[in-house]
C-alpha cells in the first residue's frame, strides 16, 4: 500500500512545553484515519505540523517519500496538495461561497476562471451548497460555512484531506449535516485524516483510529480494536470518560 | 463683517479662491492616495514571516528597521518643519531649485504614508489570523494571501481612519504655505492682504474648507457601504427539484382553505 504521509520522530514544543514527543505515524492512500484524544493531547498540533502551519522542532515528514522539512522543498506546492478544514471554518470573508472555492484554484493552480468555477460547482454540489454560491460567509450558518469550507479544500483536488475538529464549533443540530458530507467523502476513497471528538464517526467511518495522550501516540489500531478491545489503560480510561 | 463685502470679494476674487481650493484638493487627493499606497506596501512588507536563519532574515530585519525609522521620524516631526527642511534645505545643500508644488506634494505624501503605515498595521492585526492560515493552507504565498484575502478586508477596516486622514490632509495642506505653495490658505492671505477685509476673506475660506471636508466624508461613507456588499443573497434555482419546507407548508394551507 502506498504511504502518502509518513512521520518519523516528530517533535514540537511551544517554549518549554513539549506538545509532540517522538511521533511516528503514517497515512496510506485511500485510508480514513481518525485521531482521538483529550484536549491538549497534541492532536491538532500534529495535524498543523503536517501542513506546516506549525513548524516542527525535529523529525521528518515524508510526503510520497520526500522529506518536506528539507529547506529546498516547495512548501506552497506541497500545501496545495493537502486540503485543510478548520474548526473555525476560516472562509474568506471578502469572498462569496463560489469565489471562496475558486480564488486559490486560480492563483495557486493557475486554472482559468471558467475551469475553476466548473470544478468549484462540482464540489459545492457534493456538499449540497450549490444554491448558496452568492452568499457571503457572514450570511451562512455554521454548518453551511463548514460545508463550503470542505468544498473549498476539495476544489484544489488534494491528495489528502486534513480535518481539524470540523464539528467542534458547531451547534449540535448542525453537526449531523457536516458529518454526513464527510461520510460520503470517505466512501469515495478520498484519503482523510480527521482530528475529532465524534466517537461514532471515528468508530463507523475510519479504517484506523489513533489515540493520542500527552503528546504521544498511546495506541493505534482498527476501530474495532480501539473501541472494543483497547489494550492501554489510558485508552480505556479516555473511552470510559467520553462514551459515558 | 458684512455679507455685502463677502459678495463683493467673491465676485472680484473667485478665480483665486477656486485655484487655491483646486491646489488644496490636489494636495489632499494625491497625498492621501500616495500615502495610502505607501501604507499598504509597508504593511505587506512588515508582515512577511521572518525566516529563522539565513541572509533573507538579515535583509528583512534591516528593511524593517529602515521602515520603522521612517515612520517614527515623519510622525514625530511637524509637517511644516519637514517642508521647510526639504524645500530650502535640499535647495541650499545641493543647489537645486525644487518645484514648490512638487515639494509640497512629496512632503504631504510621505507624511501621510507614515501615518497610514500604522493605520494599516492596525487593520492587519484586526483581521482574524484564521484568514491568513486558511490561505496559507491552500498553498498561497505571502503576496497572494495579502492581495486576495487580507488587504481587501484590511482596506474595509481602515476606511474610516483613511477618511479621517483625508480630511486632515485637506486642512493641514495649509501649512505648506510656508514654502509658498499656492493652496487655499495662501490665496486667502493674498486676498485679505489686498482688500484688508480679513473676516470676510477667511469666512469664505472656512466655508470652502468645510464644503470640501464634508463632501469627502460623505463620499467615503458611501464607499464603505458599497464595500460591505449586498445585504441579501439569492438562492440559485433548486436543482434537486425537492420541495422546500416552506413550499410544503404553503400547499397544506391552500388545501385547508380550499383555494
Amino acid at each position: 500500500m502506498e504511504r502518502i504521509i509518513e512521520i518519523k520522530h516528530l517533535n514540537k514544543s511551544f517554549g518549554d512545553n513539549e506538545v509532540l514527543k517522538d511521533i511516528n505515524f503514517h497515512v496510506n492512500k485511500g485510508e480514513v484515519v481518525s485521531i482521538i484524544g483529550s484536549s491538549g493531547s497534541g492532536k491538532s498540533t500534529l495535524l498543523r505540523c503536517i501542513n506546516l502551519l506549525e513548524k516542527p522542532n525535529g523529525g521528518e515528514i515524508l510526503y510520497k517519500g520526500k522529506n518536506i522539512l528539507d529547506s529546498d522543498h516547495d512548501v506552497y506546492a506541497y500545501r496545495a496538495k493537502l486540503g485543510m478544514v478548520f474548526q473555525q471554518f476560516n472562509l474568506f470573508n471578502n469572498h462569496n461561497a463560489l469565489s471562496n472555492c475558486t480564488v486559490s484554484q486560480i492563483k495557486v493552480l493557475k486554472r482559468s476562471k471558467g475551469e475553476a468555477e466548473t470544478i468549484a460547482m462540482k464540489y459545492l454540489r457534493t456538499v449540497g451548497m450549490e444554491q448558496y454560491i452568492n452568499a457571503r460567509p457572514r450570511q451562512l450558518s455554521g454548518g453551511q460555512k463548514q460545508r463550503v469550507a470542505i468544498a473549498r479544500a476539495l476544489s484544489m483536488e488534494p491528495d489528502v484531506m486534513l480535518f481539524d475538529e470540523p464539528t467542534s464549533a458547531l451547534d449540535p443540530e448542525m453537526v449531523g449535516e457536516v458529518l454526513a458530507v464527510m461520510k460520503d467523502l470517505a466512501n469515495t476513497g478520498l484519503t482523510m485524516l480527521v482530528v475529532t471528538h465524534e466517537m461514532e464517526f471515528a468508530r463507523d467511518v475510519s479504517d484506523r483510529v489513533v489515540f493520542m495522550d500527552k503528546g504521544v501516540i498511546a495506541e493505534e489500531g482498527t476501530p474495532e480494536q480501539i473501541f472494543n478491545n483497547p489494550k492501554e489503560e489510558r485508552t480505556k480510561e479516555f473511552l470510559r470518560r467520553i462514551l459515558s | 463683517m458684512s455679507l455685502e463685502i463677502v459678495k463683493d470679494i467673491l465676485i472680484k476674487y473667485w478665480p483665486m479662491f477656486l485655484r487655491g481650493a483646486g491646489i488644496t484638493l490636489f494636495l489632499a487627493v494625491v497625498g492621501t492616495t500616495v500615502g495610502f499606497i505607501i501604507g499598504l506596501a509597508i504593511g505587506v512588507i512588515r508582515t512577511i514571516p521572518l525566516p529563522e536563519i539565513g541572509p533573507k532574515r538579515v535583509f528583512l530585519k534591516i528593511v524593517n528597521g529602515i521602515l520603522a525609522a521612517y515612520i517614527e521620524f515623519f510622525r514625530g516631526t511637524p509637517m511644516m518643519v519637514q517642508a521647510m527642511f526639504f524645500f530650502y534645505g535640499v535647495a541650499g545643500v545641493f543647489g537645486v531649485q525644487l518645484n514648490k508644488l512638487f515639494a509640497g506634494t512629496f512632503i504631504i505624501s510621505i507624511n501621510t504614508g507614515a501615518y497610514m503605515a500604522e493605520i494599516v498595521r492596525g487593520g492587519i492585526v484586526s483581521v482574524d489570523p484564521g484568514q491568513y492560515e486558511a490561505a496559507e493552507a491552500l498553498g498561497m504565498n505571502h503576496y497572494q494571501t495579502m492581495i486576495n484575502v487580507m488587504l481587501p478586508q484590511v482596506i474595509r477596516n481602515i476606511l474610516p481612519a483613511t477618511g479621517n486622514e483625508f480630511v486632515v490632509n485637506i486642512k493641514d495642506s495649509s501649512v505648506l504655505n510656508v514654502i509658498s505653495v499656492t493652496e487655499l490658505f495662501f490665496q486667502t492671505r493674498s486676498v485679505s492682504g489686498s482688500t484688508f477685509r480679513f473676516a470676510e476673506a477667511y469666512f469664505i475660506t472656512c466655508m470652502i474648507y468645510f464644503v470640501m471636508t464634508f463632501t469627502v466624508t460623505k463620499i467615503l461613507r458611501s464607499i464603505e457601504g458599497k464595500m460591505d456588499g449586498p445585504k441579501n443573497y439569492n438562492i440559485i434555482g433548486n436543482q434537486m427539484q425537492v420541495e422546500r419546507p416552506e413550499d410544503l407548508v404553503r400547499k397544506q394551507d391552500d388545501h385547508w382553505h380550499g383555494n
